[in-house]
Formats: structure tokens, sequence, C-alpha cells
């Protein structure tokens, strides 16, 4: 019995469960000397499609007594196994290293700690003055390194180097050159997202060696996605299963640890009608059909994170008694007074709306419609493109006044609505806290969150909606303009 | 006579690599520097009469990164070191700009290096002023006759001009134009301009003598200076596999590489081209060093684009049309998310309609990946959707890499290539 919810989220370091027939493994021989070669096949085994930087990262490093290039600069796209493949080397060969993730490092006498303990214990760190200069940990390296010289190359890994940047402006040209510096067989690989372009210094620095760590094809993410397949099921029906995941996902993240993440918490929903006894595992096309639609959902809900794991695999047991399909969205959960949500529709029609135009729009009677331009020619683009315009708190009631159905008092209670709005951050408060007269207020919302709201409120504002459509429609098509009056003015006299 | 065993092609392969390793990398210093024997000469001769004879200097050595100026100091001292007279008599003191990156630490350093009396072990006690005032009075205290010269090396000269007050800098060409112990101050520097990073006050006690090096080899001569960093030394202990090696061809192909390289003494191209010998493939050949300039040389933000998924690509182009309309101007998300809307419902045949918040995901990628930047970065009062931004890549980028792009669908090529979008 399959159930969903002890299906736990593997670890990221990737485990051969049992080889399958499926994947054909390139038979690569890795030719390095000075290590032994088994370790190096395993190490191959476990490094899917990454054979060639394998072998390109290993004929770089030499044999572990000759010398490396001072630095190395691998970069490539998130989820391309950099640190991965890096460690993997690291510790199956037992090279010396020191692993530091820059993110970690708030102040850069961590990252010389964490190097001095790695490669000369901690005895060696604790020498380390309190706030150690990048000059301290230069001279106690070569004290240290003086006094036990290598043997073998270690290594420096920085992970995440982008953030070096924002430490000390000497830390990284320092870096890329501590071979020097320090006179010993030493070498820095920094790995990042990044390109090698946004890190270089002013005045330059010593250039390290670049290496690009290329993104996984579509077939090399089936291929590698496939191996975590479920051992009560063929790990043909897995890779067709990767298959239709990709066939949703593929265009829109290319990244490996998400799509994981999705296809691990789908497989249940996706084997439901194999359990249920409605579908063979030969039946793709019914299975498919089970699956798609719920990959979309996934894809407006976990995949954007507005719903976590837990709930998603909550909300699939649930779905299991019930068969109604729930749209999920955070939006759809907020719970407003009555007045406040005529407050926020009001206040955004106030910012998108030109002042000017208001009086066309709210007044019962506003006299002849001329046939002027409607919109200044500078407005033509702006309103719905450049953002909430500010407004102040006298239009905004005046708005109000006249979008609300009944007679509304302007008590305490109405105007605490609007600070309450404020604090919610549906609206921003624009210029000086102590401005009291005439405070000034932005609508920090979208159209869609206001259609959603208006549907809310009864059915006599349905006019609403047409308003906020119209102001959508103007702002893009402003010939029709004069069909639009007609259609407005009906409305208010309706 | 001795009987040597043969190596095998294997123990040959990896002692050359191991050689040469150390050539290139650990930057062993070579017997004479090439095509610098006048800055040579100029430079030994200074030091040698603040050494011998006891003439205070100061001279700045400048060229581009990687020209050799560090190279060259290394084997001006050494020569220097191997003078009778200089031998017990020098001190020197060697700082970096990188490292000691304020006057209080550099002023640790140099007491630490001189094995001054306020050092015990490794600590330096006292405060700035009193080591400073120590320093300079064991410096004023000896003349010509009496104490023993010290040469101060300054690497990274132009970052001890940021530190406050160029303190440092002062005293030590203060030292160097009075009569009190020889001192030879000696500024590495990368910049041209570094004189006018100077203040008046050190820039009138500096004696304006700098020794530039630019490379000025001819063709002929940057070839015979590659073969000499890459041939193997003539007691390899296999001659015929260090025959082979040193007669392989590989003239042809350093002629793209003298284009782009700054001087013969920054040794990537050569170092990866050594990296890819192996058993199988033991000597050097033109193609290893074509393959080793074609890594340099790629394009990485072209090759980071690669990797993207169709959507990010549309949004780029989105972008890039954007630019091309406006000129340049920067852009909001909703201007993006706009233009990407239009080609849906106009032009789309394969892609679907995504929801905003999944194409604002996509954006956000494109942050990350510095792709795009912010106009203002830090202060955002403004909602993510409407804040500002520019694209950090050219036309010519977003194009190349549209043609590389693997699988992408024709309407989404289309569009990018439609001048008017």
């Amino acid at each position: 019995m399959f159930s969903s919810s002890s299906l736990p989220i593997q670890p990221l370091c990737i485990r051969i469960i049992q080889p399958s027939n499926l994947i054909k493994r390139m038979s690569v021989t890795l030719q390095c000397p000075g290590y032994p070669e088994d370790t190096l096949r395993s190490l191959a085994e476990r490094l899917p499609c990454r054979e060639t930087q394998l072998a390109t990262l290993l004929a770089l490093m030499g044999q572990p007594d000759q010398y490396s290039y001072p630095s190395v600069f691998i970069y490539g796209h998130r989820a391309t196994g950099k640190s991965h493949v890096v460690l993997s080397i690291m510790k199956d060969l037992e090279l010396p290293h020191a692993s530091v993730d820059c993110v970690e490092c708030v102040s850069s006498g961590l990252l010389f700690h964490q190097v001095l303990s790695a490669f000369f214990g901690p005895d060696a760190a604790a020498l380390l003055p309190r706030c150690p200069s990048l000059s301290d940990f230069v001279r106690l390296y070569k004290q240290m390194s003086s006094n036990s010289p290598a043997t073998q190359t270690r290594y420096i890994i920085l992970d995440r180097a982008e953030r070096m940047r924002d430490m000390d402006f000497s830390l990284l040209p320092a870096l890329l050159r501590l071979q020097e510096l320090v006179n010993d067989n030493v070498t820095v690989i920094l790995l990042s997202e990044i390109v090698w372009e946004k890190f270089r210094p002013n005045t330059g620095c010593f250039e390290p060696l670049l290496f690009h760590f290329p993104d996984y094809s579509k077939a090399e993410l089936v291929q590698i996605l496939s191996w975590d397949h479920h051992p009560s099921y063929t790990p043909e029906l897995y890779a067709s299963y990767i298959n239709i995941l990709l066939g949703v996902f593929f265009s829109v993240c290319r990244d490996l640890r998400e799509l994981r993440h999705l296809a691990v918490l789908n497989f249940s929903k996706f084997c439901e009608p194999l359990e249920k006894g409605e579908a063979k595992e030969s039946d793709i096309h019914k299975l498919w059909k089970n699956i798609e639609p719920h990959l979309q959902r996934a894809m407006q809900t976990v995949y954007l994170r507005e719903v976590s794991s837990v709930q998603w695999e909550q909300q699939q047991m649930d779905e299991k008694e019930a068969t109604t399909l729930r749209v999920l969205s955070a939006h759809a959960h907020i719970e407003l007074p009555y007045y406040s949500k005529f407050l926020l529709i009001a206040a955004y029609l106030a910012s998108f709306n030109p002042a000017r135009t208001d009086r066309r729009f709210f007044l019962k009677s506003h006299g002849k419609i001329r046939k002027t331009n409607f919109l200044k020619k500078h407005e033509k683009t702006s309103n719905h493109l450049l953002g909430p315009k500010p407004f102040p708190l006298d239009r905004l009631m005046a708005i109000f006044y006249s979008v609300v159905d009944s007679r509304v008092a302007p008590t305490a209670s109405v105007f605490s609505q609007i600070s309450s709005l404020v604090t919610l951050q549906l609206l921003s408060q624009v210029g000086h806290d102590d401005q009291l007269d005439s405070p000034k207020y932005k609508c920090s919302v979208s159209l869609d969150f206001i259609l959603a709201i208006s549907r809310c409120v009864c059915v006599c504002v349905r006019l609403l909606d047409l308003l906020a459509l119209s102001l959508v429609i103007q702002s893009q098509v402003v010939r029709q303009e004069r069909s639009l009056f007609t259609a407005v003015s009906n409305l208010h006299l309706l | 006579m001795s009987k040597r065993r043969s190596l095998t092609e294997a123990q040959c392969v990896s002692l050359a690599q191991k050689l040469l390793r150390e050539r290139l990398c650990h930057q062993k210093l070579p017997d004479r520097p090439l095509a610098l024997d006048s800055q040579y000469k100029h430079l030994l001769e200074l030091l040698r009469r603040t050494a011998v004879h006891g003439e205070s200097n100061s001279v700045l050595i400048v060229g581009p990164r990687g020209s050799g100026k560090t190279m060259l100091l290394g084997c001006v001292l050494r020569e220097l070191m191997s003078l009778k007279e200089a031998q017990k008599n020098v001190l020197l003191v060697e700082l970096n700009g990188l490292l000691q990156t304020d006057d209080k630490i550099a002023l640790k350093e140099i007491t630490r290096q001189l094995h001054l009396e306020n050092v015990v072990g490794d600590k330096v006690f006292g405060s700035f002023a009193e080591n400073l005032a120590f320093l300079l009075e064991a410096l004023k205290k000896g003349d010509k006759s009496s104490s023993r010269p010290v040469v101060f090396v300054l690497d990274e000269f132009d970052l001890f001009a940021h530190h406050k007050n160029q303190t440092l800098l002062y005293n030590l060409l203060d030292v160097s134009q009075s009569a009190q112990t020889p001192v030879a101050v000696l500024g590495l520097t990368c910049r041209l301009d570094v004189l006018e990073l100077l203040e008046k006050r050190v820039k009138s006690r500096f004696s304006h003598r700098q020794i530039h090096l630019f490379s000025s080899l001819s063709f002929a001569q940057y070839v015979d200076a590659v073969r000499a960093q890459l041939s193997l030394p003539p007691d390899f202990p296999d001659p015929k596999f260090s025959d082979a090696w040193n007669h392989s061809s590989y003239t042809q192909s350093l002629f793209p590489l003298s284009a782009f390289t700054a001087g013969i003494f920054k040794p990537i191209h050569l170092f990866l081209s050594v990296s890819r010998v192996s058993v199988s493939h033991s000597t050097l050949h033109e193609a290893d060093l074509l393959e080793a300039s074609r890594l340099i040389s790629a394009d990485s933000k072209a090759i980071i684009l690669h990797g993207l998924s169709i959507l990010e690509l549309c949004l780029i182009i989105a972008m890039k049309h954007l630019n091309d309309t406006y000129d340049g101007e920067p852009f909001n998300f909703q201007m993006v998310h706009n233009e990407f809307k239009k080609f849906i419902q106009r032009k789309s045949h394969s892609i679907h309609k995504f929801e905003k918040p999944v194409v604002m995901k996509a954006f956000e990628h494109l942050l990350q990946l510095e792709l795009v930047r912010p106009v203002d970065s830090g202060v955002c009062k403004v909602q993510r959707e409407y804040q500002l931004m520019r694209l950090m890549l050219e036309h010519g980028q977003v194009m190349e890499a549209l043609q590389r792009y693997p699988q992408c669908p024709t309407d989404v090529k289309q569009w990018a290539l439609s001048a008017f979008a």
C-alpha cells in the first residue's frame, strides 16, 4: 500500500537505488594517474551526465603532488551540479580541502577561521586574533605551512562566491593569488551562478581559470530524474511520468531541484488511477488526463510557494474523498469588512484614473460630453504601466461616497479602516508620517485582486467591474472613447 | 658508466607535467626575464647603489597586469642578494596593498619584518603613534656609513595611496629624501596614473623615477618566448621524449593567441594546453592551444542564456524590444509583461498563456542572475512590479544566444527578429 504522506523529500545527494536498463551509462575511462582507478570509476557513476566536466576538472587538478592553477572560477546555472561534483571529488579522492559557503561568512574572520581549522586543525585557528585582517591570515598561514608543508595540493572551495563582492574589497583579489602570497601549493576554487565579468574589481586582478558547467538538456533531466523511481512501480512508468511532468514544467523552469521536488510531491496523485484499478500501467493517455490539470494547479500554487508542500499533500489526501477541484490562492483568503472593500476599490480608482476624469465618471449629472482628446499625450502609455499615482484623502472620500450604495456618515470607524488598510499594506502612505491635514495614499494591489473582492461585494456593484475594466481598455485604445462614454453614462442612468 | 633505467611513457608525461606546472603556476623565476633587459639593468643599478654605496632611492615600476613586474623584481633581488656586500647588510621589507589595507596594519608588519625591539614572538606592542615614532627613530638614528640599508617593496602601490592621509607613504618617502638610513622604496603598480593619486607633499618627496614595462615584442620574439616557457630543460631524464616534446610544432596556432595576451607571462593558455597532455596524447599539438584559446575567449553571458527556460527567454526578447523602441530607457516588469502578453495573443502558437505570478517568478530568476538590474539599487519604495530596471545584455548577445538556443520555437525566433513587435 502506497501512501503519500510517508514519501520523504529526498536530500540532494543522489544515490543509486538500483541500476536500470533504461539508462545507458557511458563507460568513461578516466585517465588520471595518481588516483586509484576504482575510486574514479565509482565517482563517475555517482555523477550522471557530468562525466566531461569531471574529466576536465581532474585534468586541471593533475596529480596530487603537482601544482595547479592558483584560482579556478566555476560558473553555471543553479542545480547544475557544481558543488556536488567538486565536493564529491574532494571527498572521494580524500584531498585536503576547506569548503566554505560565503553566505555563512558575515565577516571575513569566519572564512579565515574555517580555512585554517580545515587545513591545520583548530589550534591553528585559535591563534587568529579577535578581528583578524587578511594580513594576519596570510601571516599565520605562512607560519603553519612552513611547519607542515603541503605534500598534496590544498583546495579552498568557496561556494556562492558572489557574496564575496560585498565583503572587504581586497579579499577577492587576495584570495585569487593566494598561492603566490603564501608560497604554498594551494588552489582556490570559486563556485557561482553569476558570470565573471561582474566580479572583476576596478583595477583588475589575477584572472582565474574560467570553467563552465553547462545546463542539463531535457533528455539528461529525464535520465537523472528517473533515478529516484519508487520501487513498487516499474522504471518505465516513472520515466513516462517524468516526461509528462517536463511537458508541463520544462518551458517554465529547468532547475533540477524544483523539478525533483515537484516530481516527488505529485507522484502519488499520478498513481491514484492505478491504485483504484481504473487504469493499467500502459494506459498513458488516461493517466495523463488525470494528472495534467493537477500539475497545472501545482504550477500556480506549490511552484510559486503560495502553498507549502505539507498543505499540498494534505489537500491531495482530502481530494481523494471529495472529487471537486478547489482553486487555491492566497488572495482568496483575505477577509475585509464591508466598507473596507469599497474603500479599497475607491483607492484603486483614485490611483489609476487621472483626477480630471472623476467628474465624468462619478457625478450623476456631468453635463455635455466633449469630444476632446480623452487622455493627454503623455498619459497615453502611463496609467497601468507606470504604477499607481498618489492621491489625497479628500479625493478618496469623494470617490468612496459616490461608489458606496448606501448613505455613510463620516465617522471615525470609516476613517480608521483606512489606517487598517495601510497596516495591511493594501494601501501605502506616500510622503511624511506627520503630515496630518492632507495625507496622501497610493493603492498597492493589482486589478485581479480588486476584481476578486468586488465580486464578493453585493451585486449592484457590477458597474464597478465595468468601470475597472473600462480603465484597462482606455489606457490601451484611446479611439473608442466615445462609445466608452456612452456606455458609462448609460450605467449611471440605471 | 651509469646505466639509466629508461622511464615509461607515463612517468615521462608525469614528470613533464610536474615541471611545467611548477614553472607556469608557481611562477618560478626564470634566469633572466625576456625582453626586459634595459629595465633589469636600471633597477639593478639603483638597488646596488642603495645596498653598496648607501644612496637612498625611490622608484615606481609601472606596467599592466601580467607584464612581469613582480617577476622582474624577484630576479633583481635574487641577483642583488648574491652580491657579497649586499648579502649581509640589506634588510628587506615586503608589503602588499591587498593585505595591508590600513596604515596601522602596515606599520605592524614593517616592525615585525625588521625585528625591532617592540616585537616579541609575533605580537607587536604599542599603539600606532608609538610604533611610528619608534620606527622613525630607528631609521633616523642611522647614517650612510654605519647603518644597514633597508629596501621597502610596496606591491599594489596604488592601494597605499588610498590610506588615510597617506601617512605611511609620506614617512617612507621622507626618510628616503633626508640623509638618514639608506632606504630604497620600490612601488609596483598597474595604474599608469598613479602619480595623480599621491598628495602634493608626498609627490614632491618622490623622485619621479618610473620604470615602464610594456611588452614590445615582435611576433618572432613572442614565439621564442612561448617556446622557452614550454620547453623541457636539457637535464630531463629521457632525452628522446624531451626532444619530441621540444620539437612539436604549434607555431601556427600562436598567431591568434598573440593578439589578446597581455604579455607572455600570463600563462593561462599554456596551462590549459599542458593540462590536456596525458598518456594517450603525449605531446603538445596546435589543437590544444587553439582549444585553450577558444575556452578563454568564450562569451560567458551568451553561455548563461543557453540555460534559460523558454519563458525567461521570451522575457528577455520582450525587454530587447522595449529597449529598441524606447532607445534604452529603463522599463519595469509591468511593461515587459505587457509586451509578452501582446506576443502571446497575436503571434504565438507554441507558448500558452502563463499566469502573472509565474511570469513574475521567471523575471525574478533573471534578477538573481543579474541579467537585469534595478536602476536605483537599494531604495525600493515602489512595488516590485513597478520598479525600474535595465537589461544588462546587448542586442548582439541576445541574437547570438537565440541562434544557439536548443529547440527554440520558430515563432519566438521570428518575434525576436521582427523590427516592430
